[in-house]
């Protein structure tokens, strides 16, 4: 981001480099307009006067009083300085915001055409989406893809009522995305009828439980202070998605001096991310050099590529397995250290990073229908396993939705954000290290490497099943895809529904932005958008974008295929297109069992309100009608790696491409 | 597919009280077995050609053996839900597993390209 230049404004304003000059002359003139309708307001006042006798026993109403009782409410919009919505523009161009994914909505109509007219429609660069949660969940996977966060404007109530499922899945993913909403509270002069269905009191209470901060400015300085606030916080891990409620009228409003000046804009600053507790970093190491057999699990460890650099050195100075969950790539695939869930069960030290679920990592739930129908929990670790977790999230946890999950008991647990904590752990455990351990320690190396080079020949065997099968496999699905795409600078941006983890498994993930993870809070609809967002990062970065799109998910909106077309966002969408909500087909399966009953298919495969057949949907035809180069059904695995290559070549010439394959269900 | 030994043990005896013999696959059919492995919900987890993956163990090739696969089938308390006779019928099953065997070995993964 570029710096913005210090103004010579109090320590306090520190504000950044904004139009002040052209301020200044508008905010004459506006003083100008005050006078004038103030004294207009008089006049109208002395009328009333002497046409009516006067009425000792109560006051003369004060020159504004009048005006709001008997004049028309003027259009603040026209003639009476700078409108509040440039400035707004200015506060959002200080934060070098790239783009605004939006639907468009008459509750920030002055923010809008600000945007496009007096903000040039640069930085941000409105991207017309034709759905609250496409446009959210884009600003989910341009973040992943990018470091940066997007900012999206919703209408207030029902465009944030579309957009929350995207704000909770950014929660749970620990992703920032900025939410504006539009509302209009005065209610005495907001229009009636749709905008005031539109409008509420609080907008922000919607979405509360699932952002890291909100407010409503009441001013335009207010505005300037809560925007990069917001920033601010959303940018400061643990990251998540922040909330301002931008009434109408403070859109309309001309500039007003703020204590005597021109209202400024904060100069951003990051704040530092919260490290370890020294004494509990050396603790840490100390028992992981003490351990015989410690494993490091990862999940969201690794912020940025340096976070991969640091968990190698971790795992090394160990010689400890890793295991990734996946909600980043954490760790090399391609390391021998790397292994799988399974890893955990003989360790005596396990450290958890980040991990959006410790309980589960260590323990195992099964839907079994013992207890009651609740099913049944056992341990996956010794009694005697010391757990050690570094988890920025232990600062941030809320009491209404459940994703702090499960309680479990730690030893050791620091409520600090991993990767910066890593540095310092890595240095307390090279001090920690005794000599006599360093011999041990190689040979627990040289084991794991074994252990992954059968691993790897587990994964292969069990890839080749059904490898020339119709509907296509989906280890040959992903493998197919990978030989097209793995002489590119590829990017894994989304793999929604299951396709058995084959992309993890197989694929040689080594940089952090081979692959970016899941939704977060598994809301089914995250994978088109967050796709078409973080291609657009990667279209600006030069690399290549590829997701496995399930059919469940990109039903949810898929008009944000048309999006992707308009702003000529290339992305290769190859479809794992199993024709159910596969996760379902299995609940409403296990349920009839358990309950005796056969269960009712109704001439599907599926159960009944499961299946997406009869008849299928012509998902490439959906995706040409909306501008993108699409080809299938295919279900001859034979037909995949020449599909795959036209598909290619068109990504590779700036527009996004889909293939509508028919596959296994998993 | 995994089996406590305990609960193999009991299914096994279980079967062999009832006098349940299960081992005549003489009269089993591939393709009747094709039918009802797709009309009773083992895609689902295993496949269509019982390949696996991560929400069903591999069932073929090399399929365990019908005793096992009837105790399993009935019995099991894992993550698979059980099949009673009511939801199965036992040719049914004896023809799942019919199918289940015919299904050939697939390729070596050494043998492909993709995957080395």
């Amino acid at each position: 981001m570029t710096e913005p230049k210090q103004q010579g404004h109090s320590p306090e304003s520190r504000s950044t480099d904004v139009p002040l000059a052209r301020r200044g002359f508008l905010g004459g003139v506006l003083a100008s307009g005050a006078a004038v309708a103030s004294a207009a307001a008089s006049l109208a006042t002395s009328s009333a006067h002497a046409a009516e006798p006067a009425k000792p026993s109560a006051l003369p109403p004060s020159a504004k009083g009048a005006q709001a009782e008997t004049g028309i409410p003027p259009d603040l919009g026209h003639g009476q300085g700078m409108p509040g919505s440039d400035f707004m523009v200015d506060v959002i161009k200080s934060l070098d915001i790239k783009y605004l994914p939006s639907n468009c909505a008459s509750s920030f109509r002055a923010l809008h055409e600000s945007l496009i007219d007096y903000g040039g429609n640069t930085k941000p660069e409105f991207l017309t989406c034709m759905h609250e949660e496409s446009a959210v969940a884009m600003g989910h996977g341009y973040f992943k893809a990018s470091g940066k966060p997007l900012l999206t404007l919703c209408h207030g109530t029902v465009g944030l009522q579309h957009a929350s499922m995207a704000i909770y899945n950014a929660w749970c993913d620990r992703v920032p995305v900025i939410v504006v909403g539009g509302n209009d509270l005065d209610a005495a002069y907001r229009p009636p009828g749709v905008p005031t269905f539109h409008a509420a009191q609080d907008i922000n209470a919607m979405v509360r439980d699932y952002t890291k901060w909100d407010d409503t400015p009441v001013s335009l300085q207010h505005f300037s202070q809560s925007f990069v606030r917001a920033y601010k916080i959303a940018m400061t891990p643990p990251y998540g998605p922040v909330a301002i409620s931008l009434d109408a009228a403070l859109q309309m409003a001309p500039l007003h001096l703020h204590e005597g000046k021109m209202p400024y804009i904060p100069k951003y600053i990051p704040t530092s991310p919260p490290q370890g507790d020294s004494g509990a970093v050396k603790e840490a190491a100390k028992m992981l050099v003490q351990a015989n057999n410690p494993v490091i699990v990862v999940d969201r460890a690794a912020r940025t590529p340096e976070g991969v650099g640091l968990l190698v050195q971790l795992a090394e100075l160990l010689q400890a397995k890793v295991i990734d969950q996946g909600s980043r790539m954490n760790f090399p695939k391609t390391h021998y250290l790397s292994a799988p869930a399974t890893a955990i069960a003989n360790a005596d030290v396990i450290i958890g990073l980040e991990l959006s679920d410790f309980w589960a990592t260590v323990n195992a739930y099964t839907d079994n229908n013992s207890n009651d129908g609740h099913g049944t929990n056992a341990s996956r670790i010794n009694p005697q396993t010391k757990l050690i977790s570094i988890n920025s999230v232990d600062l941030l946890t809320k009491s209404n939705y459940q994703d702090f999950q499960r309680f479990q008991v730690v030893d050791v647990q620091m409520a600090a954000d991993a990767q910066t904590t890593l540095p310092s752990l890595i240095e307390a455990v090279r001090s920690a290290m005794p000599a006599d351990k360093k011999d041990l320690i190689a040979k627990r190396g040289e084991l794991q490497r074994k252990a992954y080079e059968e691993d790897k020949v587990r994964n292969r065997t069990a890839a080749a099943l059904g490898w020339n099968e119709s509907p296509i496999s989906t280890a040959r699905l992903v493998m197919e895809t990978f030989a097209a795409v793995k002489n590119e600078d590829w990017a894994l941006v989304a793999s929604e529904g299951n396709v058995s983890n084959w992309p993890t498994r197989l694929w040689p993930m080594e940089k952090h932005h081979h692959w970016l993870g899941r939704s977060g809070g598994y809301g089914v609809g995250y994978g088109a958008p967050a796709s078409i967002g973080a291609a657009l990062a990667n279209r600006d970065l030069g690399r290549f974008s590829v997701s496995i799109q399930s059919d469940g998910d990109l039903m949810y909106a898929p008009g944000v295929l048309w999006t992707a077309a308009k702003h000529k966002i290339p992305l290769l969408s190859v479809m794992h297109n199993n024709r159910g909500y596969h996760q379902e087909v299995m609940h409403v399966q296990r349920l009839a069992n358990f309950r005796n009953r056969k269960v009712n298919l109704d001439g599907d495969m599926g159960p009944v309100g499961t299946s997406i057949e009869n008849p299928d949907i012509q998902y490439h035809e959906l995706a040409k009608s909306m501008g993108w180069w699409a080809k299938g059904p295919i279900k001859d695995p034979a037909q995949l790696a020449s599909a795959l290559k036209e598909a290619v070549a068109v990504v590779k010439s700036g527009h996004p491409a889909l293939l509508n394959v028919w596959t296994q269900p998993r | 597919m995994k089996l406590h030994p305990i609960n193999i043990i009991t299914a096994l005896s279980l079967l062999a009280f009832s006098g349940f013999t299960l081992a005549q696959t003489s009269n089993s059919s591939t393709e009747k077995g094709k039918q009802a492995y797709v009309k009773n919900g083992c895609w689902q987890c295993h496949g269509f050609v019982g390949q696996g993956g991560i929400a069903g163990a591999k069932l073929a090739p090399d399929t365990k053996p019908i005793e096992y696969f009837q105790a399993f089938v009935r019995h099991t308390n894992g993550p698979m839900p059980p099949y009673t006779e009511k939801i199965l019928s036992n040719q049914d099953l004896i023809d799942i597993h019919a199918y289940l065997k015919s299904i050939p070995k697939g390729p070596d993964y050494k043998t492909l390209p993709l995957l080395n």
